[in-house]
């Protein structure tokens, strides 16, 4: 088991798959002669050239489009998208286009394609670049959609993400880049719709995925000195979601808070909120509590960012009214 | 998740037992396999699984539960939890049919969570006995556990001088109506004394005419006197609606007070005025063993316009009953006993029945109430009548 970081395990993935396959190539602004904005394709336009670390023009529609042709005609595109925001210009191409032509052609034609690039905000990036679109891409059938929140993780994802034959969503985190962790050796992989329990504990399932995962394992530790069992599940992919983990976990514990950084509206927590309710009402001892991004757009300001998203405070919070 | 209900198995059937259960809590069952055999008033059933999955058992074997009760579910998950305790002690008695079911209101709703209710509801603990800890009162998993660890605690009382026993859920039914009854309708009473010679008399003629078929008792010939007088006399064949209105009813329908070993239940003599006084006899006979044997339809036991009250069974002289609102009166029939009496100057022996009317001082007076009790009293003193 190696020791590094977040980006090192996604680049190294990268690097592996495209050693192993020839047909897996990468897209997206900077990745190659600037080597990427958060440097996770450092190095790999002078290993493998310019026909397979494809340094595009600033048009996501278009580069997005013509990976999802590439992946058409059996290639194996990974795009990297400067941050998940950008995805927005080639909405049309991701839901409309990937996410149906398999339907569309009755089963004939698949999309093995990887959108990858950082999701989320808490990096001072302001309103337009801080967002996270999880609930927005997870809404749509024929999208897979994982958001890792370790370096172990983003490497078993992003391995099942290449090798799989559907779209992927693969929502990293700006914050995560530089977090150092183990990371399995050889070809280690994570299958998709598999929720983990990351810290076990028996008195309230506290669920939570990608940035906020961390600051849940925080708290939980903190409150285990007062005697407060926290049990962690790592949601880890949220379509397809893994409820029969959480459900399983809340029929142990009888209590839930679930946490996203994203707005309250329609959001992954209320999702998981109502899968509880569906699977385990008879086990509930408390209402299900949500901590989410407040409802507005993210501040540019340091002080009203962090008052914008959750915090460790607004957890432990959350967590102590649903043990009441 | 399924339920498992109770299953109705026929119109008389209110509740049922479970006598066993073929599959153990926790145990996987497939849609179809047979999963408890179930005792009704006729024949014993077996209850089928209508979906796959864990068997979760809410009612043990042993206990008797009403018609659509759950008592078992089952899902697709596996089951940790125990088999549920053995029926408590304190266990409230199976509901029986009422006597004038009034719509009950409803007990104020328990706040307490799904897990405490589902807990509460395998131990069969009554959630309104546990005080509740979490948020606003709510109760929680940890209320029940500590109410179950109390009841366990508490020694059975043998030294106190009294003992509490809940009352039944009949006993609780006919409280409700009483009381209302006493609160709020104004009772006025009337007796009278009826020389039962020639109804006595009827009574054996028929017997030796017609023998079984003609089989009548004192209590028929009231009833059919009382009907009789009541098509006369429609202001005690009524209802108040409201300050302002009294219903009177066309037909007579009287309820016939059974005592069962439940409490009181007054089956209903439909029409009980046409009816021929040997038919009287007969549906009058059928009804008070469908009332034991607790084989009663609802509509059965609903709708009486008047009531008649019969404890000559008992050696009792008179007494008097409460009406059953919404009627406005009811008949008390004491035991017919060998009296002296004075007739044209010579004191005789004559076999002597009170009756005493509870009326509505609402709908008539005192006058009224007389009339109609002389009514009933010549009927039964030249009961040809009531052959016609």
């Amino acid at each position: 088991m190696a020791e590094m970081t977040y980006r090192e395990a996604l680049r190294s993935t990268l690097v592996e798959e495209m050693d192993r396959d020839p047909r897996v190539l990468l897209l997206g602004e900077d990745i190659g002669v600037y080597q990427g904005t958060f440097r996770v394709t450092e190095g790999l336009l002078e290993r493998y050239g310019p026909r397979r670390v494809i340094d595009t023009p600033i048009s996501e529609l278009g580069f997005i489009g013509a990976a999802i042709g590439m992946a058409m005609l059996g290639l194996r595109p990974v795009v990297e998208v400067m941050t998940w925001n950008f995805s927005l210009p080639a909405a049309d191409q991701i839901l409309q286009n990937a996410a149906k032509v398999r339907y569309f052609s009755g089963g004939q034609v698949s999309v093995p394609l990887v959108i990858r690039g950082p999701n989320g905000a808490g990096v001072q990036l302001s309103a337009q670049h801080s967002q996270s679109l999880e609930s927005f891409y997870g809404h749509f059938p024929g999208l897979r959609v994982v958001a890792p929140a370790t370096p172990a993780d983003a490497k078993g994802l992003l391995r099942s993400a290449i090798r799989g034959d559907d779209p992927v969503i693969f929502l990293e985190h700006a914050a995560l880049y530089g977090i150092k962790g183990p990371v399995p050796e050889g070809e280690y992989t994570v299958p998709f719709g598999q929720a983990a329990v990351v810290r076990p504990g028996r008195h309230v399932t506290v669920v939570a995925y990608s940035r906020m995962l961390h600051l849940v394992l925080a708290v939980a530790e903190d409150l285990a000195r007062e005697g407060v069992q926290c049990e962690v599940v790592d949601l880890r992919s949220l379509r397809p979601l893994d409820m029969e983990t959480v459900a399983a976990s809340v029929r142990r514990t009888h209590r839930a808070v679930v946490v996203q950084e994203q707005w309250p509206l329609f959001g992954a927590a209320a999702e998981v909120a109502a899968g509880i309710y569906e699977r385990c009402f008879d086990d509930l001892d408390a209402p299900v509590e949500r901590v989410t991004g407040e409802d507005v757009p993210a501040p540019y300001a340091r002080n009203l960012e962090k008052l914008a998203f959750p915090d460790e405070d607004r957890i432990q919070a959350a967590i102590r009214r649903v043990l009441q | 998740m399924a339920e498992v209900i109770m299953p109705k198995m026929g119109d008389a059937m209110t509740e049922g037992k479970i006598l066993s259960w073929r599959k153990r809590h926790g145990e996987r069952v497939e849609k179809g396999e047979v999963l408890a055999e179930i005792e009704t008033d006729k024949v014993n059933v077996e209850i089928e699984a209508e979906a796959s999955g864990t068997l979760h058992i809410t009612v043990p074997a042993g206990q008797t539960v009403p018609v659509g009760h759950v008592i078992a579910y089952i899902d697709g998950q596996p089951a940790t939890a125990e088999e549920p305790a053995p029926p408590a002690a304190a266990e409230a008695p199976p509901p029986a049919p009422e006597p004038t079911p009034p719509p009950a209101p409803e007990p104020p709703r328990v706040k307490a969570s799904p897990l405490a209710r589902r807990i509460a509801s395998e131990h069969g603990v009554d959630l309104s006995a546990v005080q509740g800890t979490g948020p606003g009162g709510r109760i929680v998993e940890r209320d029940v556990l500590a109410y179950l660890e109390r009841r366990e605690r508490v020694p059975p009382a043998a030294e106190a001088d009294y003992e509490d026993v809940p009352l039944s859920r009949m006993r609780q039914a006919i409280a409700r109506v009483v009381t209302q009854s006493k609160g709020q309708v104004p009772h006025f009473y009337v007796t009278a004394e009826v020389d039962m010679s020639r109804a006595l008399e009827l009574r054996e003629q028929l017997q030796d005419a017609l023998g079984e078929e003609g089989r009548v008792t004192v209590n028929d010939l009231v009833l059919k006197a009382t009907a009789l007088a009541l098509r006369r006399h429609p202001d005690l064949n009524s209802q108040v609606l409201d300050d302002r209105t009294l219903r009177r009813f066309r037909r007579v329908h009287l309820g016939v007070m059974v005592a069962t070993e439940d409490g009181l239940i007054a089956p209903v003599l439909r029409d009980a005025d046409r009816l021929p006084l040997l038919q009287l006899a007969k549906e009058a006979r059928r009804l008070v063993e469908g009332a034991h044997a607790k084989r009663l339809r609802q509509e059965e036991y609903t709708g009486a316009t008047f009531s008649v009250s019969n404890l000559g069974m008992y050696d009792v002289v008179n007494f008097v009953a409460i009406i059953s609102p919404p009627q406005a009166g009811i008949l008390a029939v004491g035991r017919a006993q060998e009296r002296p009496v004075v007739r044209a100057g010579q004191v005789v022996v004559r076999p002597v029945l009170q009756l005493t009317v509870s009326a509505d001082h609402r709908v008539t007076d005192g006058v009224g109430a007389a009339q109609f009790l002389v009514e009933v009293k010549r009927l039964l003193e030249n009961p040809v009548r009531l052959l016609l």
